[in-house]
């Protein structure tokens, strides 16, 4: 392990990744909506190879008593033994629910959705948003793939028919959800002296410390440290920029459906 | 209830539409997507690979292990909830047994091969979508393979014997058989069999006879995937 990461600093050094890429530069992106049919919204994500489906699921349940008007969101990821031979069949384990917490924070915070339109019934009633995050291959950066693939499939969401309080599954209306800001996840690594954003396998297993960076267009809305090294105030700053700057790129491939 | 022409207008021996792919997970040792109609299958394959807890291990032959799952958002209705349920535990038995029989795994004692099987989208049939992306992925991964499994619905719906039965069709109100079979290609030979509904013997021989039929095109589909895979590799045009 000592010696892929002396391999990666040396390449960081020429400025070059094991794949030809800069150290800031993303792999190729790609966003496809509505890939489950029977999902009131879905989309897939590709990094390269790295492949991560996302699907949304709405029902009816009661607000949390702490917020009686709003409606609930729950994210979960699932880190299939299919995509990795890292990855093993059974509960979610930390890397899992780290993932998806992770992923939560930045809609949760963002006020992706609007909840409040999402009551019902005050205390009562109200619509239960499920997101759920499934990988496919782990070639790298699970996590910013994840949270791109979440709100992707938000925005691919149509509100499902509703009769007396019952959802008629497979009848969606035209209706969309009520989105308001686009958090967008940048995990941004530190090697040695060096900041890498869209980590390959490789990268993941040799870096000191990391730190995601979800940010709307303006504001950061949730972080998340990582790694066993510690981070100066100096990196962190310069891990936020990178953050917020590699984040435009990726609106650039959401805003075709936002157009819609 | 009559049944004289198929709510999807299909003929009663044909399939819905079908498309695979070998190597679509770049991770795995072997991998595969197929799809019938709106039942989409992922299957990837890890191994031979050290198998634990060691009292698992079978010292005369390798062990294959099948791991089926819906995604959440799969299905027509609710939410799927994840994690093994009774079905998914009964569908990953099964489809282990339909592909034991042509797995050569003696060179690989004490290890395992896992297959695991997702579904993103569901439209019934999706035992049988796995089976199908599960045998493809197996070759995909070069395990020894004495040859390929295909699966495939049959049944009935009211007096009519058929071939791939959808969604709605397994909900028909009225006399409704259900049979998921897999079969070997060579032999012709059952290796999952499973029926659930009403039906009469005649019709249940009619029944396997036609889906012995479908499946020989299946077998083709399946080829046609894997050989698309290894021409790609070796320079070939898409």
């Amino acid at each position: 392990m000592k010696q892929l990461k002396s391999q990666i600093i040396k390449g960081l050094e020429q400025d070059l990744r094991f794949d030809g890429r800069k150290p800031l530069d993303w792999r190729k992106i790609d966003v496809e909506y509505g890939i489950s049919k029977n999902a009131e919204g879905s989309a897939r994500v590709k990094f390269g190879d790295t492949e991560v489906l996302a699907g949304i699921k709405l029902s009816i349940g009661e607000p949390y008593p702490d917020t009686p008007d709003e409606g609930a969101l729950m994210v979960e990821a699932d880190l299939s033994p299919m995509s990795s031979p890292e990855f093993e069949a059974g509960p979610p384990d930390i890397k899992a629910i780290e993932l998806a917490r992770v992923v939560d924070r930045g809609i949760r915070e963002a006020k992706t959705i609007d909840m409040k339109k999402m009551c019902i019934e005050k205390g009562e009633k109200c619509w239960l948003v499920s997101i759920d995050v499934v990988t496919i291959n782990d070639a790298g950066n699970l996590l910013d793939a994840s949270a791109l693939a979440a709100l992707a499939a938000l925005k691919d969401t149509k509100m499902p028919k509703l009769e007396k309080d019952v959802v008629q599954y497979g009848e969606l209306t035209k209706e969309s959800l009520p989105l308001n800001k686009e958090p967008i996840a940048v995990t941004v690594l530190k090697i040695g002296k060096f900041f890498v954003v869209d980590p390959l396998v490789d990268e993941e297993n040799s870096f000191d410390a990391k730190l995601t960076v979800t940010t709307t267009d303006k504001e950061i809305c949730a972080m998340q440290k990582g790694g066993d090294g510690t981070l100066s105030i100096d990196d962190i700053e310069k891990m936020v920029d990178i953050g917020m700057e590699k984040a435009k790129e990726i609106r650039k491939h959401l805003a075709k459906k936002g157009a819609k | 209830m009559a049944y004289p022409k198929r709510l999807d207008g299909r003929k009663f021996n044909e399939t819905r539409e079908i498309e695979a792919r070998a190597g679509i997970i770049k991770r795995a040792d072997g991998s595969a997507m197929f799809r019938i109609g709106k039942t989409v299958a992922y299957a990837a394959v890890y191994g031979p690979r050290n198998l634990y807890p060691k009292f698992l291990q079978n010292p005369r032959e390798g062990i294959i292990r099948v791991n089926y799952a819906m995604m959440p958002f799969s299905s027509k209705g609710e939410r799927v909830r994840p994690g093994p349920s009774r079905r998914s535990k009964e569908i990953s038995m099964v489809t282990e047994k339909a592909l034991l029989p042509v797995l050569s795994l003696e060179e690989f004692p004490n290890a395992v091969v896992d297959v695991f099987i997702q579904l993103p989208q569901t439209d019934a049939g999706t035992r049988c979508a796995g089976i199908c992306a599960a045998s493809i992925a197996l070759a995909d991964a070069g395990i020894p393979m004495k040859d390929l499994v295909a699966a495939v619905s049959v049944g009935r719906v009211d007096e009519q014997v058929l071939v791939d039965l959808n969604y709605d069709e397994e909900a028909f109100d009225g006399k409704v058989a259900d049979t998921p079979m897999a079969v070997v290609q060579r032999t012709g030979e059952l290796s999952l069999l499973q029926m659930d509904g009403e039906i009469e013997k005649d019709q249940l021989i009619r029944a396997l006879k036609l889906g012995q039929e479908t499946l020989k095109k299946i077998f083709e589909i399946q080829k046609k995937a894997l050989k698309e895979k290894y021409h790609m590799e070796n320079g070939g045009e898409e």
